[in-house]
Parts: C-alpha cells; sequence; structure tokens
C-alpha cells in the first residue's frame, strides 16, 4: 500500500489564526478517508492544504512524487452562480483537462502513470517539503497562458504551443469522453448544466475532477442540497469510482452516519485531531457516539 | 441605406461608430463573465467612480482620460478584492463607493464650474466625445480583449464556472481577475463618456443576459453577446440619428428590446420542450429500453451507474 498524503504534526491557517493544529495523519493508496468535525473545525481549510492551496504553517507535509505529477482531483462546493450557469456538460468537463495540461508541461519526464509511488523526499530536508510546494507553484505559474513554463522539455511533454491555445487536444477530448463514459453521462453531453439535476450536476463534477486527475479525488461537502434518493446514488457512484477505479477518496462531510459503512477510515477535527482511523473504532470514541447517535453501539 | 450613407458622410459620426463597435463589443465579452460572476453592478460602480474622477479633473484643468483611467482600474481592484476578502458583500461595497464617487464629483463641479455641458454630457452622453485619439484607444483595448478571449478562452471559462476548481489546478485565478478588472476598468472610461455615466453599466450587462435567454453553451452565449452588442448598438446609433434621440439612451433601448425578444422566443421555445416529452419515441432516448418511459424515468436510468460490476470504458482502470 503507498501512501499518498502524510502530515506529520502539520499546523495550517491564514495569518491571524490557526485553523488546523498538530494534524498527523495519512492518506494511502485506494483509501475512503471521511472528514468530519463541526463548522468552523478546520476542514476546509485542511482541503485547501492539501490541494496546495495554503502552505502548511508548521509541521511537515509530504505529497508522494506521483500524486504530485498527476495532481488532485477536486469537487469543490457548489456556489449559487453556478447552478444557473450556460455551459454543456461536455464544456464544463473539458475544463478539467486543463490541468492536466499545466501539470505535465511542468512534471518530470515520467509517464503519467505505471511508476511505482515512491515517498517523496522525507524528514531531515525541508527542503523536499519546500520542493513538492515550489512544483506546484510550477504548475500553477504554467497556468497562467502557458507563456512562463520553465522546466526543460522532455519527449513525454505535451507542450501547448501559443496559437493552439485556444484548441483542445484530441487527447484531451478523449480523456474528457473517458470520464463521461464512466461516470454515465454521455448521453447529456449537450445538455445544459443548469438545467440537469443536482444529482447529475455532481456528477458533471465529478468527471471534471477525474479528467483533472484519476488517481485521488477530494470531495468538499458533496450532499449538500442533494435530495435523499440522489444522495444514495452519489454515494454508490463514489464507492464505485474507490473499488472498482481505484480512487483514492478523501471526503469533507457531515453525513457521519451516511458514509461510515463506506469509509475505511475517519478524520474527525476540532482544529486538533480528536479521532483518527477505522470507523470501527470510531463508533466506539464518544465523539463518534455524539455524532452517529446511540442505537450503533 | 441613404441614411446610413449620410450618416458616414460625417467624420465625428463616423468616429463614434467605430469606437461605439468596439467598445460595446469588448464590454459584452468581459461582461460575460462579470454578469456570470455576479459583478453585474460593476460597469455601474465603476462609470460613477470614473464620472468624480472626471469632474475633479474637469475642475483642476486636467485632460479627463489619464486622470480617470488610473483612478478606475484603481477601484476596480478594489471592488473585486473586496468580495475576494469577504470583509463586505460586493453588492454594498459598490453601491457605497458609486454613491460616493457620484457625490464627490457633483460636489466639486457644483463648487468650480457649475454643471457645464461638458459635465452633463459624462452624465448622459454625448455624441461628440469620441475623439480620433479615442478611437485609437478603443482599437487597442478591443485588440486586447479580443486576444485575451481567443487565447484564454478556456482558463476564462475555468475561472468563471469554478474559481476554487480553477486554482486548485493550478490556473492563476488572481491572474484573470486583475486582467478583467484593468480591461473593464477602460473599457468602462472609453465607452463612458460617448454613452454617459448612467447608462454605460447597459453595454456590459445587456448583452449577456440577452444571450443567456437563448444559448446553452458558454461559447454560444459569448459567440451570441458579441454580435449582439455590435448589431444593438449599431441600430441604436441609426435611431439616435433619424429620430434625434441621444445615442446612449437610444441604444440602451434597442438592447432592451433585444431582451425581450429573446426572452420572448426562449418562452417559446421551452413550451414547445415541455410538450415534446409527452410524445413517445423521441430521438433523444439514450439507449434500448427507454422508448416508452416519460423523460424523468429515461433520464433516471441513464444516470445510473451500471450496478456494482467492472468499468467498460476505455480509460478504466488505472490501477497497477
Amino acid at each position: 500500500m503507498n501512501t499518498l498524503i502524510t502530515c506529520r504534526h502539520v499546523d495550517f491557517g491564514y495569518e491571524n489564526h490557526d485553523a488546523v493544529v498538530d494534524l498527523s495523519m495519512e492518506v494511502d493508496e485506494g483509501d475512503y478517508l471521511c472528514v468530519v468535525g463541526a463548522n468552523g473545525s478546520g476542514k476546509s481549510t485542511l482541503v485547501k492544504g492539501l490541494l496546495g492551496l495554503i502552505k502548511p504553517l508548521k509541521g511537515e507535509l509530504t505529497v508522494a512524487e506521483e500524486l504530485r505529477r498527476t495532481g488532485i482531483g477536486y469537487l469543490p462546493q457548489q456556489t449559487a452562480a453556478q447552478r444557473d450557469f450556460p455551459a454543456t456538460v461536455r464544456e464544463v468537463v473539458l475544463s478539467g483537462t486543463l490541468s492536466r495540461r499545466a501539470a505535465q508541461s511542468s512534471g518530470g519526464a515520467g509517464a503519467k502513470e505505471g511508476t511505482p509511488s515512491r515517498r517523496a523526499a522525507q524528514s531531515s530536508d525541508d527542503a523536499g517539503v519546500e520542493k513538492g510546494t515550489l512544483n506546484r507553484g510550477a504548475a500553477q505559474a504554467s497556468g497562467d497562458a502557458g507563456m512562463k513554463e520553465k522546466t526543460p522539455e522532455t519527449s513525454f511533454q505535451r507542450r501547448r504551443p501559443f496559437y493552439k491555445m485556444p484548441f483542445y487536444s484530441a487527447e484531451d477530448k478523449r480523456q474528457a469522453a473517458a470520464c463521461m463514459e464512466k461516470l454515465g453521462i454521455s448521453d447529456l453531453k449537450n445538455h445544459c448544466y443548469r438545467e440537469l439535476s443536482g444529482g447529475q450536476q455532481q456528477r458533471v463534477l465529478i468527471a471534471r475532477a477525474l479528467c483533472a486527475a484519476s488517481r485521488m479525488l477530494i470531495l468538499d461537502e458533496p450532499i449538500t442540497g442533494l435530495d435523499p434518493s440522489a444522495i444514495q446514488d452519489f454515494y454508490r457512484l463514489v464507492r464505485r469510482l474507490n473499488r472498482d477505479e481505484g480512487v483514492t477518496i478523501l471526503m469533507v462531510t457531515h453525513d457521519v452516519a451516511g458514509v461510515i459503512s463506506q469509509a475505511n477510515r475517519i478524520l474527525h477535527l476540532q482544529q486538533r485531531v480528536v479521532f483518527f482511523g477505522k470507523p470501527e473504532d470510531y463508533r466506539r470514541t464518544a465523539a463518534g457516539r455524539r455524532y452517529l447517535g446511540g442505537e450503533d453501539r | 441605406m441613404s441614411v446610413i450613407a449620410e450618416m458616414l458622410s460625417y467624420p465625428f459620426l463616423v468616429r463614434a461608430f467605430i469606437g461605439g463597435i468596439l467598445v460595446s463589443l469588448c464590454a459584452a465579452l468581459l461582461g460575460v463573465t462579470l454578469v456570470l460572476k455576479r459583478y453585474s453592478m460593476i460597469g455601474d460602480g465603476l462609470s460613477h467612480v470614473s464620472f468624480g474622477a472626471i469632474s475633479v479633473a474637469v475642475a483642476a484643468g486636467w485632460s479627463p482620460l489619464p486622470v480617470s483611467i488610473p483612478v478606475v482600474v484603481l477601484a476596480a481592484f478594489f471592488l473585486l478584492r473586496i468580495t475576494e476578502s469577504g470583509h463586505m458583500r460586493s453588492d454594498a461595497a459598490i453601491a457605497m463607493i458609486s454613491a460616493s464617487a457620484l457625490s464627490v464629483g457633483i460636489v466639486v463641479t457644483s463648487l468650480t464650474t457649475g454643471m457645464t455641458t461638458d459635465v452633463s454630457s459624462y452624465m448622459f452622453g454625448s455624441i461628440l466625445a469620441m475623439s480620433r485619439g479615442d478611437v485609437w484607444l478603443s482599437a487597442v483595448l478591443s485588440a486586447v480583449v479580443l486576444g485575451m478571449f481567443v487565447i484564454c478562452y478556456h482558463r476564462i471559462f475555468a475561472v468563471t464556472f469554478d474559481e476554487s476548481f480553477a486554482k486548485a489546478t493550478g490556473v492563476n485565478v488572481s491572474f484573470y481577475h486583475t486582467v478583467t478588472a484593468v480591461l473593464t476598468a477602460v473599457t468602462i472610461v472609453l465607452g463612458m463618456r460617448m454613452m454617459g455615466a448612467m447608462l454605460i453599466s447597459s453595454l456590459v450587462i445587456f448583452p449577456a443576459l440577452t444571450s443567456m435567454r437563448m444559448f446553452k453553451s458558454f461559447r454560444g452565449v459569448v459567440i451570441s453577446s458579441g454580435v449582439l452588442a455590435v448589431v444593438c448598438f449599431c441600430i441604436g446609433m441609426t435611431g439616435s440619428y433619424v429620430f434625434s434621440t441621444p445615442a446612449g439612451a437610444s441604444v440602451v433601448l434597442v438592447n432592451l428590446a433585444a431582451f425581450l425578444l429573446f426572452w420572448l422566443a426562449e418562452m417559446i421555445l421551452r413550451k414547445r420542450i415541455r410538450w415534446q416529452p409527452l410524445k413517445p419515441g423521441r430521438k433523444r432516448t439514450p439507449s434500448a429500453g427507454g422508448g416508452q418511459t416519460p423523460k424523468n424515468a429515461r433520464k433516471w436510468k441513464t444516470i445510473r451507474p451500471e450496478g456494482e460490476h467492472a468499468p467498460r470504458s476505455a480509460g478504466g482502470s488505472k490501477r497497477q
């Protein structure tokens, strides 16, 4: 089992306050990790930290090399503006492939997959950690208009020439089609995003996230606003991705009772780690009982 | 036809036409992202800031453009930032800033020159406003805006649709915000003197809103907005010449007419779509077996995962 993400005594936060304090955990390949906690307990901050949008203030965050190369798929919370956005499903899913371009042009020469994951520069050198974030920085830099690429070109890289920027490549389109097929939304591809049901919209966003990165998905409160049957449908879908496609899942949710049967790890945050471990053990803790209600015991 | 030939014989009208077409094109393109990101009022706010800056400039005897462009760019930055930091809601911030800037302009004007024709033409626009230099500036501006939309189209889509996802996948979101803010500011300042501070924001929001009635794809909305803006502007200008009405207001009214037209068309289309599912065997039937069921049931079927068995897709399992 490869470890994809390791946190050792990590603090995340903004200038004036720490949202997450002294977090130690790891995410292994194939995990289905559930992050639970009250509002304001640092869940979203943790997600931002894992995505590389904010840097850890303290401690050590190690991201496996392969994950760094392919990136992490992300399903953000839906905004109100999105729900009536005029865009076809195809347009939305294709937009996920943008990051693949960025990741590949900044990543090393390795193929997209196939290299064994290895733990990125460990312990003693903080430089190793720093490098991780820097790499990401490079990916971000090359993201803007593709004009500032720094890394030397290799045969594996698919650099977008300037004049091709307005178009998606055949590979991008194939990728998007495969993702839509995987989620059963191929029939909807010319439909308008705003006319879909909540569950369908969620599928479209997952397809987009899978286009961006097929190894690991971070889902931020994905079931908000879905009706009960759509929620069950959504859970089935995530479980299928996790089991059959081998996608590592990290889901932030309030619906602990709904996912505890599916997840294989639970992380309960309240700034600090209240619990990190198997769901069976979580049921036995005081925090778990409070979240799950008594009847499970 | 002869009317148009007659109009084009006046050099100032030719300038107004060229400048106006370019500015409305830019405003419409930028407007699509602004409207979708819920910044519709930003045009209004910025034009008022611009009015304030121009009044001060006129009172002090400076030339208006070099003063107002930087001030408005700054205001645009500030307005876009204020929502990002989340200290204040953006609509409140815009309302506050636009009212304050307008009052500064009015007070400064009444203390010095009084309401001259100059100032009132900034309020309601003047067809004479486009100078040769303005036409050049709008040509450059529209080249930049068009270039940005062509080259960065997909990134603009990504940022507009979902900022957090775009950020997470390595698109430089704040870069796009900055560029949008600067370009919007310049567009507003340029267009304002012809359309008027009160009316310029319609160039930003109308084409996008109108297109959103009819088009379902982002690409469709963007293209249609650009075309609509240009067409409406030309009709409005011609109308203003024929009926001797103020140019800015005429253009806005044409835009309103286009909006109502599209809205009506949308209503009619939607009605037709609502009838259709009752007829069996529609062409959109996704797979066998879904033929005679009502629309909802069909949709449900296609959307369901194929049980729990292995995926059949080409891009299947990537596990080692």
